[in-house]
């Protein structure tokens, strides 16, 4: 068997997404939206005003994604197991449609992140909800923060005593 | 063979409303919910998403509320869930690099880049029962630098054997043994896949084994981590990965014994555990039975249990074996009755100085 040195693009991260700003944005949004506290999201959604005219397109509904690891973290993928996640599609009287999916089974959660993203194609309402998304991206990254923090405090270094013997 | 028995229906419907006042306990206690399992009893928790393969806290704390704190019939019912829904595709491999570190040790490397954190650990307690469970608030400290996995910083200077030594694997869609029967010689991503979802102890009892002389392969933590990691998932209508949330994994990297030939220099070679939650003794366990089932691939002689890979896997999941064990206590009667017969026959058959009937040799009954 042949074991050869690591070869630096077996090991590179996945390639980064499209690089058109329109999709990279939505795509920053629907993340932001995935990260936040359900209560977050709903309140976005609650504070626009008129509420939205729209049609469900699909969902909400719950299913099941086969969550996928790497041998070793780096290698060939398997499947390490399932997670729940709430999925919806929604289509504004306008015609935008919104993209809903969030993990767990929170359906209204869901479809609320899916009328946010059709929402937030719109002239009306898309700087309402980036403002409303950095807001939340704020506060998650506080939350983080807090938590390094606390872990860091446990940075340990041990000290290795020389042997008696020899 | 098992004969199916029928009746019983009002004793099993008093048997069940019994169950349910035993599970509620004294009244006069508040009743548990299933936020406070999931937010206190979080070991529990993860361990029923480990092993019922299913990661949705919420839920697993419902199931161990419902199977008053037994986890493998928690595990069972996470199980039975599951099948009830539709599989909306497969994540984005997880990048544990990018991991949010809540603990990451290693027993090989003092200086890593990124630091060792303990995080929230059992580890240099004292194991003395405390009554009464106070808590401080935490310390904090400045936040640490990325946190490279070891693995990737040893493998720089090609001491231990890198992840993938065939860059297209990287791509290479893996088997799921949800969906397609386990058929040995199993490939290490579905043995991972059967480990990741395996029963604790039983991979805990097996990881021991090869330590003590049974497959043994000189393992070192090269790394521990725990933390949060994102998952995201291709979505075909809008043409890009979207993020789903975060969820919390274990990842093991074990190095091992090492291996060199005539063409290639020694080598450390690898076991590899990832499991939902914050499982570590699973993680380790699964990481150690990996290394000795990859024994055949590393050319070496396969002597032990844990080394076995039929045995191992086909005995891992606890809901199968539960299932099989505990079926024993069904009514049996038929089969018991046509085993007791030809007991007495040859007890007769003995008593009258008959030789034992020679050709009713008959495989007892399953």
């Amino acid at each position: 068997m042949t074991r050869p040195a690591p070869d630096p693009a077996a090991t590179a991260p996945d390639p980064a997404p499209a690089p058109d700003p329109a999709i990279a944005s939505r795509q920053a949004l629907l993340r932001t939206l995935a990260l936040a506290e359900a209560d977050e999201v709903l309140a976005t959604l609650g504070a626009i005003d008129p509420a939205p005219d729209y049609t469900v397109v699909r969902g909400p509904e719950v299913g099941l994604v086969m969550v996928r690891g790497r041998i070793g973290g780096g290698g060939a993928p398997f499947n390490a197991g399932e997670a729940t996640v709430a999925r919806c599609t929604v289509k504004l009287a306008s015609g935008e449609v919104g993209f809903g999916h969030v993990m767990g089974r929170d359906e209204t959660r869901a479809k609320a992140i899916a009328l946010l993203d059709a929402l937030a194609q719109t002239a009306a309402h898309a700087e309402t909800i980036a403002a409303a998304a950095r807001a939340m991206d704020a506060a998650r990254t506080a939350r983080e923060a807090a938590r390094a923090a606390e872990v860091a405090a446990t940075r340990v270094d041990f000290f290795t005593m020389v042997r008696g013997e020899d | 063979m098992y004969v199916a028995v029928k009746g019983g229906a009002a004793a099993i419907a008093n048997a069940h409303r019994l169950l349910a006042k035993d599970r509620r306990g004294d009244p006069a206690v508040p009743e548990l919910t299933a936020e406070q399992i999931a937010g206190q009893l979080t070991l529990a928790v993860d361990r029923v998403m480990a092993e019922g393969s299913l990661y949705d806290p919420e839920l697993a704390a419902i199931a161990i509320r419902q199977a008053r704190g037994d986890l493998i019939e928690a595990i069972f019912l996470v199980r039975a869930f599951r099948t009830t829904l539709p599989r909306l595709g497969a994540s984005r491999p997880v990048d544990t690099a990018a991991m949010a570190i809540e603990r990451r040790i290693s027993a090989t490397f003092k200086d890593l880049p990124g630091g060792q954190v303990l995080g929230p650990t059992f580890d240099y307690t004292h194991r003395l029962i405390e009554p009464d469970l106070g808590a401080e608030p935490p310390a904090t400290a400045d936040p640490l630098g990325p946190a490279p996995r070891v693995t990737d910083v040893l493998g720089h200077e090609g001491l231990v054997e890198p992840d993938a030594a065939d860059p297209a694997a990287r791509d290479a869609e893996p088997g799921d043994l949800t969906r397609e029967p386990l058929v040995s010689p199993l490939p290490r991503d579905v043995r991972l896949q059967a480990l990741a979802r395996g029963d604790e102890g039983w991979l805990l009892g097996l990881a021991y084994s090869t330590q003590r002389g049974y497959g043994r392969n000189h393992p070192f933590v090269g790394e521990i981590r725990t933390g949060a990691v994102e998952l995201e998932l291709d979505v075909p209508e809008l043409g890009f990965p979207v993020t789903l949330g975060t969820m919390t994994l274990t990842e093991c990297q074990m190095v091992n014994q090492f291996h060199g030939s005539a063409e290639e220099p020694p080598q450390f070679t690898r076991g590899y555990g990832l499991v939902f939650g914050r499982v570590e003794r699973k993680a380790m366990a699964m990481a150690l039975v990996d290394r000795a089932l990859r024994a055949g691939e590393l050319g070496e002689d396969r002597v032990a249990p844990a080394q076995d890979e039929e045995f191992v896997i086909a005995h891992s999941d606890n809901v199968q074996a539960t299932g099989f064990v505990e079926h024993l206590k069904l009514p049996h009667y038929v089969d018991f009755q046509a085993e007791a017969a030809l007991v007495r026959r040859l007890r007769a058959e003995a008593a009258a100085g008959a030789a034992p009937g020679e050709t009713d040799a008959q495989e007892a009954a399953e």
